[in-house]
């Protein structure tokens, strides 16, 4: 055979295993995607919106989890947000070639890959233990040390896109430092770090582990901060192990409002950092 | 004393440091041309610069006189950049980075460890090589820091804004569009745009590091009009590589080589007769 021919034939055979391996890893994606959609919407109405999780053999809706969700979320934003931007800030602006700084950016790396569960362990010995009781401000801050972490990475790297350049020229304007990271880094990076913290809502509006050992979960509606509350993770974790069909069905909405919810941030977040990339 | 082109000649000769220029010292010298004697903005006396270890500049003696254009020019390397950069001590962003003599703006020395640096950048604006917009509307890429030292009413602002888009000759480019943000100009627009930026804060002296060479010749020639109309009412000091430019705009011109000012006089006179053979030969392109 040719040795053009031997090529053509190898290059055929190189493309057809890439083409397998995509369709291999897209078709379980698409499969997961299409039996949650199907078995998700199946279920859907408004009473999911309106109506508490119910006992075994009745129906009823997924508010509380969703409100319950949604608070705890916001809270842990809340909380890990600014501490991230902060800590990502210094890393980036003030301590960039200190050793303290390559401690944090190492601690910090393992935190990001730390495992959930190993998180929500922590928060209860350090939060519910000491406090005797589960509760959501437990869980909100089981969430925000995972925020923490994904916030002060990319805070860091999206200030370090910032060009040196920029900051000088404002320093030469008699500018203070803390100008011109607050009113010219952060306006330059801001596409950046807004897409950082709608990457750590999808991430921690997910989480279950955490949540598990933190604020427990809740039958009912519930704004107590300082009591247990619903969510949806812990509301599926618990439906879908459970032999009720009304149950199970309440488990496979969740999941699509969530894996929904997730879809949109992350469209969102995609959207934004192609609009305004830090230059 | 003598005249001010004559003191790197003498510290070269071997003196350790040459006499001082002073304010008076380039009065002989125009007064033979007819003129009234310039006055003195900034005085580097016996400056030396260390980036780390490496010494950059060597006992730099040099003047820029009011409302005039003094151009350095030499080999890449040389250090033109960096006495700009000492000028509004720049060079303090960087710890590792030094300076040790004197460095005189209108009486005061302003390497002295008290001087607020802020305050002083305020009065010595610079422009980079490269165009460096703030992201922000154009309007407030000029207001911006002018907001920050001053408390102005908005009209008053407003006023400012167009004064300086004005002086930096880009006022009728942009009058129509304020709003749009700054890095939707074309390169030379930006690069007008950062010199009315440092224009605003109505500094008393200007530093043009290599202004015009990230731009087309149809904006450099823009650039040059504008730095002939600031000199009005600016001190403006310029680092260029293009020897025709520092022909064109300066009213003095230093050469330097190897962090040494070898020669520093009238433009006219280092274009046309320097004294130096080593200026001789970077002019007319032998070397560097």
């Amino acid at each position: 055979m040719s040795l053009y021919g031997r090529r053509r034939r190898r290059a055929q055979l190189y493309f057809g295993l890439c083409y397998l391996s995509v369709a291999i890893g897209l078709g379980w994606l698409a499969l997961i995607l299409g039996t949650l959609i199907f078995e998700g919407s199946r279920n859907l109405s408004a009473s999911i919106f309106t109506q508490m999780t119910p006992p075994p053999g009745s129906g009823g809706g997924l508010l509380n989890a969703v409100a319950g969700s949604a608070i705890m979320t916001t809270l842990g934003m809340a909380i890990g947000t600014p501490l991230g931007l902060l800590a990502g800030t210094y890393l980036a602006e003030y301590g960039q070639h200190s050793k303290l700084s390559s401690v944090i950016r190492f601690i910090n790396d393992i935190l990001l890959s730390a495992p959930s569960i190993v998180v929500g362990l922590f928060i209860y010995e350090v939060i519910v233990v000491r406090m005797g009781h589960f509760s959501a401000i437990a869980g909100a801050a089981a969430l925000a040390v995972i925020v923490i972490p994904i916030v002060v990475r990319t805070t860091e790297d999206m200030l370090l896109l910032v060009p040196g350049s920029l900051r000088e020229a404002a320093s030469a304007l008699g500018l203070p430092r803390v100008t011109i990271i607050r009113k010219i880094a952060y306006r330059a990076a801001r596409a950046g770090l807004i897409t950082g913290a709608l990457l750590a809502v999808a991430r921690i509006s997910g989480e279950t582990a955490p949540l598990l050992f933190t604020v427990l979960n809740n039958q009912f509606f519930s704004i107590n901060l300082n009591g247990p509350m619903a969510s949806l993770p812990a509301v599926i974790f618990q439906f879908a192990l459970s032999p009720y069909k009304e149950w199970q069905q309440l488990a496979w909405t969740g999941a699509l409002i969530i894996t929904a919810a997730v879809l949109a941030l992350s469209i969102a977040a995609r959207a934004l950092h192609g609009k305004g990339q830090p230059r | 004393m003598n005249a001010l082109s004559s003191a790197p000649r003498q510290r070269e000769n071997g003196a350790a440091a040459g006499p001082l220029p002073d304010a008076a010292a380039p009065a002989a010298k125009q007064r033979a041309s007819g003129a009234l004697p310039p006055k003195v903005k900034i005085l580097v006396r016996n400056l030396s610069f260390y980036y780390g270890e490496t010494l950059a500049l060597k006992n730099i003696n040099v003047a820029l006189y009011a409302n005039k254009v003094t151009a350095f020019i030499g080999p890449s390397g040389c250090g033109k950049s960096t006495l700009l950069r000492v000028l509004n001590r720049m060079y303090d962003l960087y710890p590792n980075q030094r300076a040790e003599g004197e460095v005189i703006l209108e009486g005061e020395n302003i390497l002295r460890s008290g001087q607020d640096v802020n305050l002083l950048r305020a009065r010595v604006g610079m422009v980079f090589q490269k165009p460096t917009p703030f992201p922000m509307s154009i309007r407030d890429n000029v207001a911006f820091a002018v907001g920050l030292y001053e408390k102005l009413p908005k009209a008053v602002l407003a006023e400012r804004v167009e004064e300086a888009l004005v002086q930096a000759a880009l006022w009728d480019e942009v009058k129509e569009k304020l709003g749009a943000p700054g890095l939707s100009l074309s390169g030379g627009q930006q690069q007008r745009l950062c010199i009315a930026r440092a224009v605003a804060l109505r500094p008393d002296v200007i530093l043009l590091d290599e202004p015009c060479s990230a731009l087309d010749p149809i904006s450099t020639a823009k650039i040059e009009e504008t730095i002939d109309e600031l000199k009005e009412n600016y001190t403006i000091a310029i680092v260029t590589h293009n020897m025709q430019q520092a022909a064109r705009v300066s009213d003095h011109t230093a050469f330097m080589y190897l962090g040494e000012i070898v020669e520093f006089g009238a433009t006219t006179q280092i274009f046309t007769a320097p004294e130096k053979e080593r200026t001789q030969n970077y002019i007319t392109g032998r070397f560097g």
